[in-house]
């Protein structure tokens, strides 16, 4: 286990949807790499396929036939060597999940189950992952609910997710996800449905939480301003394919792909910190909407949206992904000559 | 998943009513019932004409004939009449039944809950809570009871039926009633100084069909089954008339020498049921905007 | 959980008033009112008609008969069979035993093969057991239940001769055994209907919890499939039936008295078709008022269970 190798890497992932109308290709062969103690972002519009490829690390999408998953995702192994999560039996998925990989959700009120106390669903994971008893697996949540700096973490055991306020809740998920020190841990537009402020003492716990363990992040989010906060790399995704990496530096101060710039520039003020992307203006800059997955354009997805769109060259062949420069890749035909401009 | 989601809505849609049209015969189960259905109703209205026998014509040479050996497609009862003929007889008297009792259940119905819904406050309340004391009553008991205080005949047991089988309805329709008109074209109707009897009818109710034909079509089957029990017991349709129900009063004594005059009413019940179930179901899914994606 | 204990209590205490009142109501509304018996009795002159309805307090303003008949009622003076002049209470009071064994033993069997059929519905969705079930429970409901007592009767008992074709138990034989064994039609065939009720709110239940967030996070953690279903889905899916298995009691107590007649079983609903057959009025009266205040009474009880049961009203 050297530092160079990836804790977690994606190659070609496929998922498509059955519906009615025919297959959806909701991820269209995404692939990154995930160091150890890396946050990596996952950008995108909804329904760009953030949210699938990080429900598909998980192994939670339906299965077949209404969803078919393809490609690999290799996780590292502790005496060397990978496993294809994907090939795991579901029996071994779920000695991963929860302990080596967990997840975080948008809706902190939804995500936790209603009629149960929430010292006991954080429990559950170590009782089932170290075969702990219930009484030590308590005193461990107590302990976790502290560290994500919930007050009086004794009695907050017994309570409810109804007697919690939104940022408490998210406190008690993230405290659920690390309960067994998983290596990975996928943020899934975590802070979202909180209040700015909230949102803010929750990347800091997040960041924190990371330093102390190690872990590596997935964090997904339509915010970049979160993003700057937060990440290290990025990866922007539209219509299911990865259309810009960079680290988080290089690509705010040169994005290549029309679809980056046009996201940076629809977040007033960047990159200075604390700075949070308005709702209302977030996409205000891209004319157009997000394609109908059914009925992608021909050629680059975006080119329907692109103001550098070149009729014969960008609408024929989807463009590969192409190096333009130190781990910065593009998907864009064009990326020279705008970069160039 | 959220992608998948995303698919229903944008699938190349055209009205709504023709996007119900279309989930209700992907339905199979729905389509079979309606068949069943249509084909009770023909038979029943035209099958009469074609049997070369009278519901009440009596031969006493032929009592108890077995079905489908001789002349008589279904056997004969214990005074030899033809089981067929009457079985359509029945149906006729059945469908009647179910079919009016559900149009004054509906109707009866449907104005209360409208009432209710539209004017709200304490009129609606009290209407409301007298629906509630009605359902305490199981409606076999209430019907039982209305049943055997009246003078049987198809137009009374129609009737109290009906009296039993409004309530859904008015429920329904209340519920409808108090979430429409809040909504903007009431509103607008409001305004523009439209009498409370055009927005209840020609704003509001038009937009609360769907519910109340799901329940109505519900209804239709519970009344024939109704009908069949309080006939079974003979405080239904009198005999010589024939009734499903009264039919298997008669076949009881002779469960054992003649099954068949057991056997016959009582499936004849169970597609006539069934088939108004399987559409009211099939409607359910068809028109309720709620359970699309579901 | 006092204020909404207070609310739901105060609710009931009205609809058991309004309830009076439409009982009061079919009594005297229906042709011939409570006097019917009398008119149809050969040889009755206008002058005895009036004796006894003047002897039976029928010439005086309905609100005064109302309250007369309502003061009774509270007190449990529920009036004398005309039959047999026993006290109503203690006519239906003999019979209802027998009823509510077989409302609770077909209810066991809807709620222990209802759920296991529901749930499995809902977790293999549009599977081919699904459909069965879905299509089974739909024809279940629309079977005659009296026809369908009929044919398990001349099946078991006349042609193969195995169950009993009614009754409690045999005259002299007061063993489990003997009482169990006339137990399984008449529960069989009622629980044809409760079982297919049963299921299909289990499956809608269950298909509401199942597609909810919080069983995406169970899985998260990685616990199995049994897991998840069993002490995250099921647990909660099973609460919202508490409310439906009150609410349900209307049908349950139909279906047994269409049981009872079938099967000569000596219940109330037998009684009441006894009563109703001899215009037993006082008795036809109190078992019409007795199920309405199960009813109410049964709504209630699911209301403060379900409410014990659910954190979420529990303690608010």
């Amino acid at each position: 286990m050297t530092a160079a190798e990836p804790v977690l890497q994606v190659d070609g992932l496929r998922v498509r949807f059955a519906s009615d109308a025919g297959a959806v290709a909701a991820v269209n062969g995404i692939s990154f790499a995930l160091d150890r103690g890396e946050t990596l972002a996952l950008v995108g519009e909804s329904g760009s396929g953030k949210s699938v490829t990080s429900l598909a690390v998980m192994r939670l999408l339906p299965p077949p036939p209404v969803c078919e998953v393809g490609g690999r995702i290799s996780l590292a192994e502790a005496e060397g060597g990978v496993r294809d999560l994907l090939a795991l039996p579901e029996e071994a998925m779920c000695r991963v999940r929860g302990d080596r990989v967990s997840m975080i959700f948008q809706e902190p009120m939804t995500s936790l189950n209603p009629v149960l106390p929430v010292g006991e669903q954080i429990a559950e994971a170590i009782r089932f992952h170290r075969a702990a008893s219930r009484r030590v697996a308590l005193a461990a949540a107590t302990d976790l609910l502290e560290r994500v700096g919930i007050p009086e973490p004794r009695k907050r055991l017994g309570s409810y997710a109804h007697h919690l306020s939104g940022g408490q809740r998210q406190r008690v998920m993230i405290a659920m996800a690390l309960a067994c020190n998983p290596e990975v841990l996928i943020a899934d537009e975590p802070t979202t449905a909180l209040d700015v402020t909230v949102q803010a003492q929750i990347l800091e716990l997040l960041r924190r939480l990371q330093q102390e363990t190690g872990m590596a992040v997935i964090f997904i989010t339509h915010n970049l301003g979160v993003v700057a906060e937060i990440a290290d790399r990025v990866l922007v995704m539209y219509a299911g394919r990865a259309v810009e990496e960079a680290e988080v530096a290089t690509l705010f101060r040169r994005p290549l792909m029309p679809y980056t710039a046009g996201l940076l520039a629809s977040v007033p003020r960047l990159p200075e910190a604390g700075c949070k992307g308005r709702e209302g203006v977030r996409f205000a800059a891209i004319p157009g909407t997000v394609p109908d997955p059914l009925a992608l354009p021909s050629g680059c997805s975006f080119h329907p949206r692109c103001v550098h769109a070149k009729p014969g060259l960008c609408d024929s062949e989807v463009p590969d992904l192409e190096d333009a420069g130190p781990g910065h890749r593009v998907r864009c035909r064009r990326w020279r000559a705008i970069d160039g401009s | 998943m959220s992608a998948a989601a995303g698919i229903a809505e944008a699938a190349p849609g055209t009205g709504p009513g023709q996007r119900a049209l279309r989930r209700f015969c992907r339905h199979r189960l729905a389509l079979g019932g309606l068949a069943m259905v249509l084909l009770l109703v023909l038979a029943c209205g035209l099958g009469p004409y074609l049997v070369p026998y009278g519901p009440l014509h009596i031969d006493l040479g032929v009592r108890f004939s077995a079905p489908f050996l001789g002349p008589h497609l279904f056997g004969t009862d214990q005074l030899g009449r033809d089981l067929l003929v009457r079985l359509l007889m029945a149906g006729r008297v059945s469908l009647t039944i179910g079919f009016a009792a559900m149009l004054i259940s509906t109707a009866a119905g449907t104005l209360i809950g409208a009432v209710a819904g539209y004017f709200g406050g304490s009129v609606g309340a009290a209407l409301m809570r007298f629906v509630d004391a009605v359902l305490c009553f199981p409606q076999i008991f209430l019907l039982l009871a209305l049943a055997a205080f009246i003078t049987p005949t198809l137009a009374s047991i129609t009737l109290v039926i009906a009296a039993t089988a409004w309530m859904e309805v008015a429920r329904v329709v209340e519920a409808e009633m108090k979430s429409l008109r809040e909504r903007d074209f009431a509103l607008a109707a409001e305004v523009l100084g439209a009498s409370d009897f055009h927005i209840i009818f020609r704003e509001l109710l038009p937009n609360a069909v769907a519910p109340i034909v799901v329940a109505a079509t519900l209804n239709v089957a519970r009344a024939i089954l109704l009908e069949a029990y309080v006939s079974f017991l003979g405080y239904g349709i009198q005999p010589p008339t024939p009734s499903w129900g009264n039919m298997l009063n008669n076949a009881q004594e002779y469960l054992v020498t003649a099954p068949w005059l057991a056997i016959f009413p009582g499936v004849m019940i169970a597609l006539a049921v069934s088939g108004f179930n399987f559409v009211g179901d099939g409607l359910r899914d068809a028109l309720d905007p709620r359970l699309e994606r579901s | 959980m006092t204020g909404f204990l207070l609310r739901r209590l105060g609710q009931s205490l009205l609809l058991l008033w309004l309830v009076s009142v439409i009982g009061f109501a079919v009594l005297h509304l229906a042709p011939g009112g409570p006097l019917a018996e009398f008119t149809l009795t050969p040889g009755m002159t206008a002058a005895e008609l009036k004796r006894i309805a003047h002897q039976m307090g029928l010439d005086r303003p309905l609100p005064v008969q109302y309250w007369e008949w309502f003061r009774r009622m509270v007190v449990g003076n529920w009036g004398r069979s005309y039959r047999d002049n026993q006290p109503v209470l203690w006519e239906i009071g003999a019979r209802l035993p027998a009823t509510l064994e077989l409302m609770i033993s077909s209810t066991l069997i809807a709620v222990l093969l209802g759920t296991w059929i529901g749930v499995l519905g809902a977790v293999r969705r549009y599977s081919i057991f699904d459909s069965l079930a879905t299509v089974g429970a739909m024809i279940a409901l629309s079977i005659p239940t009296f026809w369908f007592g009929l044919v398990v009767i001349y099946i078991f008992s006349v042609l193969l001769g195995w169950l009993p074709p009614g009754n409690l138990h045999t005259t002299g034989n007061s063993s489990f055994l003997n009482y169990a064994w006339h137990l399984i039609a008449p529960a069989t065939v009622l629980g044809l209907v409760t079982v297919a009720i049963w299921s299909r709110y289990m499956r809608s239940s269950m298909l509401n919890v199942i597609n909810q967030d919080f069983v995406r996070t169970a899985r998260a953690k990685g616990l199995p499939q049994r897991v998840v279903l069993l002490r995250h889905s099921l647990r909660n899916a099973l609460l919202p039936m508490i409310a439906i298995a009150g609410l349900q009691l209307p049908t349950l107590l139909g279906g047994a008295l269409v049981t009872e007649t079938v099967f000569t079983w000596p219940g109330m609903g037998r009684l009441f078709l006894d009563s109703i057959g001899y215009r037993d009025y006082p008795v036809v009266m109190g078992i019409l008022m007795l199920s309405a205040l199960m009813v109410i009474g049964s709504n209630l009880v699911a209301d403060i269970l379900y409410a014990v049961a659910d954190p979420r009203i529990r303690l608010r």
